[in-house]
C-alpha cells in the first residue's frame, strides 16, 4: 500500500482550478522531487497533503488514513519545512523546540534529549540558548529541519527549502535531506532547482498548471536532461 | 496521537507569555495608547463629581476596547506574518485549543493594560476604581472583548486591510458587551443598589459564555483554507 495516495485530487480557488484531477502514489521510503513553474500548484499540493488546505474534490490517503476525516492522525506523521522557517523569533532555539514538543505531546525529558541530538547534528548545539532572531537565514532553516524532525515523522514535506540559502547552507541542508532519506523517511520536496532534484530524489515529478506531465525515476535523468525536458514541456 | 486540549492551549499560552515578556510588543503598544488616551480625556473633561462618575466608565471602556483592538491585531498578525499559524495548524491538536491558547494570552495582556488604565484613571479623575465588584466587571468585560477580538483577528489577519477591518467588524459585535460593561461600571461607581447593577453583570457573564462557545466552534472554519 502506498504511504501517500491521491485519487482525482482537485483544488480550485474560486473558479480558478489549481490542481486538476491528480492521481499520485508515493511508496514508503521514496524521495520525490516535485518540479514546476511558479503557480503550477506545487505548494498547494503540499498544503493539501499536510491538511493545511482542504481539497475541492478527490481523495487523499496518507498511511491508510483519509483526509480530512482523520487529519489529526495524519498530522502526527508529517513534518513540514517551508521556505519560511516557521519559528518564533523571540524564543531561543531550545524554547522553540520545547514548545513544538508540547504541541506534539512529547515526553519533556525525551523531547529534550532528542532536541539536543538533532541540534548537535545540524551544528546548532552551541546556539541552543540564543534567540532565533539572532540566527542567520541558513541557521534558521537548519533549526526548521530540526523542528520538522522532532516528533520523528514518517513523512517530510519540503516546500522550496533551499530558498535564500547560501552555498554552505545549501550543502548542509542537502546533507540533512540525505540523512532523512537514509533513515527511511518518505520525502516530497517541491523545488525549482534541477540539480537538487537530480541529486537528492529517487523520483521526479513535474507539475504543470495542476496536472502531472512527467513522472520518472531520478536515475533516468541528470540535471541537464531535466532542464531540457522542463524547457520543452513547461510553458512560460 | 492527539495532543490533549488543555496541554495544547497551555503550551500556546506559555509561548505567547514568554515571547511577550521578551519583546513587550503588545503590552507596550497597548499601554502607551491607553495612557495617552486617558491623559487626553483628563485634560479635555473638566467635570464635577457626579459628571465625572458618569464619564469615567466611558473613558475606561473606550480606552480598553481600542487598546485591545491594537493588541489583538498585532497578536494574530505575528502568527500570520511569520507563517507560524501553519505550525500550530500542522500539529495534531484540536483547533479550539489554538483559539483558547491565543485567547488566554490576549486576555492576560489586555487585563494587565486594563488594570493599569484603571489605576491611572483613579489618580487623574480622583474616582476609586479598585473595588471587588468593579474588578469583576473589568475581568468579565475584558474577557468578552478578547473572546470576540481573538476570533475576528484570526479572520482579518488574512486580509491586507486588517488594521482597519478589525475595528469595523469587532465594534458592532462588541456593542452589547460595551453597553453592559459601561452601565455596570457606572451603577457600581455611583453606589447604586445591587439590584440595579447586578443584571448588567449577569448580562456580561451570559454574553461571555455565548461568545466563548461560538469562538470555540467557529475558529476551525475561520482558519480553514
Amino acid at each position: 500500500m502506498p504511504l501517500i495516495e491521491t485519487e482525482d485530487l482537485t483544488k480550485s480557488f474560486g473558479y480558478v482550478p489549481v490542481i486538476k484531477r491528480l492521481t499520485l502514489k508515493i511508496e514508503r521510503g521514496e524521495c520525490v522531487a516535485l518540479l514546476g513553474a511558479n503557480g503550477s500548484g506545487k505548494s498547494t499540493l503540499l498544503r493539501m497533503l499536510s491538511s493545511l488546505s482542504k481539497a475541492t474534490g478527490g481523495v487523499i490517503r496518507i498511511g491508510g488514513w483519509e483526509l480530512p476525516r482523520e487529519a489529526t492522525s495524519i498530522r502526527a506523521q508529517i513534518g513540514m519545512v517551508a521556505h519560511k522557517p516557521l519559528l518564533y523569533e523571540n524564543l531561543t532555539a531550545a524554547e522553540n523546540l520545547q514548545f513544538f514538543g508540547r504541541l506534539y505531546h512529547l515526553d519533556p525529558v525525551k523531547n529534550k534529549i532528542r532536541a539536543d541530538i538533532l541540534l548537535e547534528q545540524v551544528g546548532l548545539a552551541r546556539r541552543a540558548n540564543d534567540l532565533v532572531r539572532t540566527f542567520s537565514r541558513g541557521m534558521q532553516q537548519r533549526l526548521s529541519i530540526v523542528r520538522a524532525l522532532l516528533h520523528d515523522p514518517d513523512i517530510l514535506l519540503l516546500d522550496e527549502p533551499h530558498t535564500g540559502l547560501d552555498q554552505r547552507g545549501v550543502m548542509l541542508l542537502n546533507e540533512l535531506i540525505m540523512a532523512a532519506r537514509a533513515e527511511g523517511r518518505t520525502i516530497l520536496m517541491a523545488t525549482h532547482e534541477f540539480n537538487h532534484a537530480a541529486l537528492l530524489a529517487t523520483r521526479i515529478l513535474i507539475l504543470e498548471r495542476g496536472s502531472m506531465i512527467l513522472d520518472r525515476p531520478a536515475a533516468d535523468l541528470d540535471s541537464a536532461q531535466l532542464a531540457a525536458i522542463f524547457a520543452e514541456q513547461v510553458s512560460a | 496521537m492527539k495532543t490533549p486540549f488543555l496541554a495544547a492551549a497551555m503550551a500556546i499560552f506559555r509561548k505567547d507569555a514568554l515571547a511577550e515578556s521578551r519583546s513587550r510588543e503588545l503590552i507596550g503598544a497597548m499601554g502607551l495608547f491607553a495612557l495617552l488616551d486617558v491623559l487626553i480625556f483628563s485634560f479635555a473633561l473638566e467635570l464635577n463629581r457626579e459628571a465625572r462618575i458618569e464619564a469615567v466608565s466611558g473613558v475606561l471602556w473606550v480606552t480598553i476596547i481600542f487598546a485591545s483592538i491594537l493588541g489583538l491585531n498585532r497578536s494574530m498578525a505575528m502568527e500570520r506574518d511569520q507563517g507560524n499559524l501553519d505550525v500550530l495548524l500542522l500539529a495534531p491538536l484540536p483547533r479550539s485549543a489554538i483559539f483558547t491558547g491565543k485567547l488566554l494570552g490576549n486576555f492576560l495582556f489586555t487585563l494587565l493594560v486594563g488594570m493599569a488604565v484603571a489605576f491611572v484613571i483613579t489618580i487623574l479623575f480622583n474616582v476609586p476604581l479598585f473595588s471587588e465588584w468593579l474588578l469583576m466587571v473589568l475581568v468579565m468585560g475584558t474577557a468578552g472583548f478578547t473572546i470576540v477580538g481573538t476570533l475576528l483577528a484570526a479572520m482579518t489577519a488574512q486580509t491586507r486591510a486588517r488594521e482597519t477591518l478589525l475595528p469595523i467588524v469587532m465594534l458592532p459585535l462588541a456593542v452589547p458587551l460595551l453597553l453592559a460593561a459601561v452601565r455596570g461600571t457606572t451603577y457600581i461607581l455611583s453606589e447604586a443598589a445591587q439590584g440595579e447593577w447586578l443584571p448588567w453583570l449577569s448580562i456580561l457573564a451570559v454574553l461571555d459564555i455565548i461568545y466563548l462557545v461560538l469562538g470555540i466552534i467557529l475558529f476551525e472554519f475561520v482558519v480553514e483554507e
